[in-house]
């Protein structure tokens, strides 16, 4: 059997379990935000200009996307300040859920956010360091709210991922797949897992790494990190993904979401059209 | 932006930003208020809901909002709940089994049953109900975790599935000129579902709605 027909017969063997799913893939523009501007790294460095986040986020809307990712990268407490308005400034030009992560470290950060105007929010290292504020934020807004981002490394040649905080900067010891279950188990809504290794490389998610998280964690996962082509993301939603992030993609005019959303719904994904 | 208004009841938890958002978009005015006497009185009201139900319901209590909200429909007045509005105006919720609903709502609020990961999040189609002369057939967007089966005797609902069927919206006390249902509670959440959302509120506000969806 050719690869191509090979893999077309997995999708067929997929189908089955899309379509129970329940809900759509989500296809979800993320937007790193410094300085009130869109930027775009790779491996988290080498930031470069991609925008004004409310007229990006329109027009990803007006391409069908399912919903927005706002990553708050400020460095300085001046830069978080000019974020929030730009939290405010995407609400009113979108009319799709909005999740904000970023800098979140307390109860009343994530508030701030939800009345700047986002639906969900998302944390990370607050959330290694501090595992109640999962719990703290879904007694409060309830679960549907909290999202966990977690950041992960492969080591060296084998399916064991770390955990990194800290922009990629800190290693903590923590297995992700041990560290996703125990989130869930502690209140998250839902992981949004970037793998570090592809983040910005456009080689694809890791796709192992997406489906040791799925098979795991019993709550939604988002893949994100290194997905630029229509297959890429493909192969996200047959590893277990609810949901599929892009940013660089995107943003580069490389990638219509609303070409992704046809391409996958030409194989068998279901998706809002 | 026109006279048309939207009265909001606080409810502490619930962010607001989506559906002043919305309610800018549609041209609609909105107040928010924790007074029951501004909420009964209101030609159009709304409960929004995000938050969990034991503290949202609490917060309605001190106030006195539950009252108002529960006398609105019992005289079918022109009221939307949300989400979590929609949840609190039924008797119970198995998410707060010790803290009573409204109980407006001759329904009880129950988890999801089935092999489907919770919360529910994202896209879900909805179909009207045969005869439903108000709602379109679209996607919408959920986030939840309880929901209401079925809806009870004098009330319609538009279905979806998620592992099992259930209410996606009960509307009731319908304005037969307009097809308008005066109680329209919904399970999803119209201010962040798109265009679509957007056209179901202008036209239960009483507004032109979107001519590319109608």
């Amino acid at each position: 059997m050719s690869d191509l027909k090979e893999s077309e017969a997995k999708i067929m063997a997929k189908k089955a379990s899309f379509s129970a799913r329940g809900t759509a893939t989500r296809i979800i523009p993320c937007l790193d935000i410094k300085g009130g501007r869109v930027v775009k790294g790779v491996r988290f460095e080498n930031l470069v200009d991609s925008g004004e986040p409310a007229e990006l986020s329109a027009r990803y809307e007006a391409e069908g996307a399912d919903e927005i990712a706002l990553l708050d990268i400020s460095a300085t407490l001046e830069e978080r300040k000019t974020a929030l308005g730009a939290v405010a400034a995407v609400r009113q030009a979108v009319s799709i859920p909005i999740s904000v992560g970023g800098g979140i470290k307390s109860v009343e950060d994530a508030e701030r956010l939800l009345n700047a105007g986002a639906d969900r929010v998302s944390i990370n290292s607050a959330a290694v360091r501090n595992p109640g504020l999962i719990s703290a934020l879904a007694k409060r807004f309830g679960v549907q709210c909290v999202i966990v981002a977690i950041d992960a490394r492969r080591q060296t040649e084998s399916s064991v991922w770390e955990v990194v905080i800290d922009a990629g900067k800190s290693p903590t010891g923590m297995d992700a797949v041990d560290w996703a279950r125990r989130c869930a188990s502690l209140g998250a809504g839902e992981i949004l897992l970037t793998s570090i290794d592809r983040d910005g490389t456009g080689q694809g998610y890791d796709i192992e790494l997406v489906s040791a998280i799925a098979a795991a964690a019993r709550i939604p996962v988002i893949a994100s990190g290194g997905a630029t082509k229509p297959e890429h993301f493909l192969e996200g939603v047959m590893a277990g993904a609810s949901a599929v992030l892009g940013a660089g993609a995107f943003h580069r005019r490389e990638l219509a979401i609303v070409d992704l959303k046809q391409y996958l719904s030409k194989h068998e994904v279901e998706v809002r059209l | 932006m026109s006279d048309v208004c939207l009265v909001i009841a606080a409810t502490g938890a619930a962010n607001l930003a989506s559906v002043k958002a919305m309610c800018a978009r549609a041209g609609v005015k909105s107040l928010v208020t924790d007074d029951p006497d501004t909420l009964y009185r209101a030609g159009k009201a709304l409960l929004p809901g995000v938050g969990a139900f034991g503290a949202a319901m609490g917060k309605l209590r001190a106030s006195g909002l539950d009252k108002a909200l529960g006398a609105r429909i019992a005289e079918g007045l022109p009221t939307m709940g949300i989400c979590l509005g929609m949840q609190m105006l039924c008797v119970s919720s198995e998410e707060s089994p010790e803290v009573p609903g409204i109980g407006a709502i001759p329904c009880a609020v129950e988890k999801f049953k089935g092999e489907l990961p919770l919360p529910q999040l994202g896209w879900n189609r909805i179909t009207p109900n045969h005869g439903d002369g108000f709602l379109q057939p679209g996607w919408a967007y959920f986030a939840n975790s309880y929901r209401v089966k079925a809806p009870p005797a004098g009330y319609e609902a538009s279905s979806c599935n998620y592992g099992e069927e259930f209410a996606a919206t009960i509307e009731g006390n319908t304005d037969q000129a307009t097809k308008i249902p005066r109680i329209l509670l919904c399970q999803f959440h119209p201010e962040l579902s798109g265009p679509w959302g957007l056209d179901l509120f202008l036209r239960w506000m009483g507004l032109a709605g979107m001519e590319t969806l109608s």
